[in-house]
């Protein structure tokens, strides 16, 4: 089936079959390897990529689902080949080891500083609660999103 | 085979995806395939399921882009909410936060995020699974299932609607298209509580409680529990039982111990029968206590 769809602020057009899911059609057709597949049922999160803004689970939707929306990877982030503040915020405070879920907390974490762009610790565990990191403890993925929130706040 | 059946990464067979525009287009279709037909709502289960091979559907009915299953609005006496709305934006709603804070308070305690921003409400209620925490809620608010179906459209009571774990009402040929939720009455009090592992998990068990007092006699109360039976319930005996009582402590403690013969839990990987047996009587305390604050105390 024929569908279109912006993925990163480009226009797309590709052939997907009915039982395409939307993070192989990504990963697969598309080369954006920044989704990852952990779980495959909904828990971890590592698949989590913005649908029309808001974070979902790109190995629940089927691509075809996906006609006529926006979507945006973590490959979609930064201007001009930079990385986006959160992403910066990331790396300052250490909030990634092996980084499998990296990908997936920080769209969620862009998603939750558009619409509360000053949340607490409680309100970012809260929003975040649905990505799982093995590695960090969550603590300075927490310091990351807190250190992005200050920052933006900053430049305004 | 085997392989398959655990192997989450792809949905292993193919079928045929229908996205139709209209809820007319929607049935025809269901009509013309039967239990050949699946209809996709969230995915958030479906997909799953599908996944691990448990159902092999030879047609998906995507009901996303019709608009009259996106409805969410509200009149002089309750809630309309479209079966495809999604969670998320149930959450976000202010006027069912003021109106309807029993349905607010469940619906936010549902999955993470990305799941709320996936799941629809039509969806979680045909899942019926027994522990659904929208179900519990919409059941102490006595809410109407809307069902349309190739003879016409119909209005049953939501408790009715489920039969069993994963089997309700409908026939494949039907779509529940929206719940309608009354109002509690004014001055009630409510609150819903769930008991899990982590607050991501499913409920080990989930309580609802609506309660309105008048000069310190209960005059309103509905009481619904899930992942206690094999069906989301209403404690009617105990709902009887208080209705014209003063919620004295010797009232509640009669009120508790009622709770045992009410519900049927079982052993799962979350909890033993025991278990929900014991707890199901703590959170009823605790969801009346909230429920009595909530509408200004004992005295009110």
């Amino acid at each position: 089936m024929r569908i279109e769809f912006t993925l990163n602020g480009r226009r797309r057009r590709v052939d997907v079959e009915p039982n395409q899911l939307l993070l192989n059609l990504l990963r697969d057709e598309l080369g954006l390897t920044g989704a990852k597949y952990g779980c495959g049922i909904g828990v971890c999160g590592a698949c989590t990529v913005l649908l029309d803004g808001e974070p979902v689970l790109s190995c629940l939707i089927l691509a075809v689902e996906v006609d006529g929306k926006t979507v945006e990877t973590v490959e979609g982030l930064g201007e001009g080949g930079g990385l986006d503040p959160v992403q910066e915020a990331f790396i300052e405070t250490g909030a990634i080891q092996c980084g499998f879920c990296t990908p997936g907390f920080i769209m969620a974490a862009k998603a939750l500083l558009k619409e509360n762009p000053e949340p607490t610790e409680r309100e970012i565990r809260e929003y975040l609660k649905g990505n799982l990191c093995r590695c960090t403890g969550y603590v300075n993925i927490v310091k990351a999103v807190k250190l992005a929130a200050e920052r933006a706040k900053h430049l305004t | 085979m085997e392989i398959n059946r655990v192997n989450t990464r792809i949905i292993p067979f193919r079928f045929e995806y229908h996205s139709p525009s209209s809820l007319g287009e929607a049935l025809t279709i269901l009509s013309r395939y039967g239990s050949e037909a699946r209809i996709l709502a969230g995915g958030t289960d479906l997909l799953v399921d599908m996944k691990q091979r448990l159902i092999e559907p030879r047609h998906l009915v995507d009901i996303k882009r019709i608009p009259e299953l996106k409805l969410l609005g509200g009149d002089a006496g309750g809630f309309m909410i479209g079966s495809a709305v999604r969670l998320r934006e149930l959450e976000r709603s202010e006027a069912i936060k003021g109106r309807l804070p029993l349905l607010h308070e469940a619906i936010s305690s549902m999955g993470s995020v990305q799941v709320r921003n996936m799941a629809t409400l039509g969806g979680n209620l045909c899942r019926a699974s027994p522990s659904a925490d929208a179900a519990v809620a919409l059941l102490a608010l006595e809410a109407e299932a809307l069902i349309a179906g190739p003879t016409g459209t119909k209005k049953v009571p939501l408790e009715g609607f489920f039969l069993g774990p994963r089997a309700t009402l409908l026939r494949p040929d039907e779509i529940l298209t929206g719940v309608y939720v009354p109002y509690p009455p004014e001055g009630a009090g409510s609150a819903f509580i769930k008991l899990g592992r982590t607050s991501l998990d499913l409920a080990i068990v989930n309580i609802a409680v609506v309660l309105k007092l008048r000069g310190g006699i209960v005059e309103h109360c509905r009481i619904a529990m899930g992942a206690v039976a094999p069906k989301p319930l209403r404690l009617r005996n105990i709902e009887s039982f208080l209705s014209g009582r003063g919620l004295t402590p010797e009232a509640l403690e009669e009120a508790l111990g009622m709770v045992e013969a009410s519900i049927k839990p079982i052993t799962d990987i979350r909890a033993t029968a025991d278990y929900r047996r014991e707890v199901s009587k703590v959170l009823l305390r605790d969801a009346i206590k909230t429920a009595v604050e909530r509408c200004g105390g004992l005295g009110s």
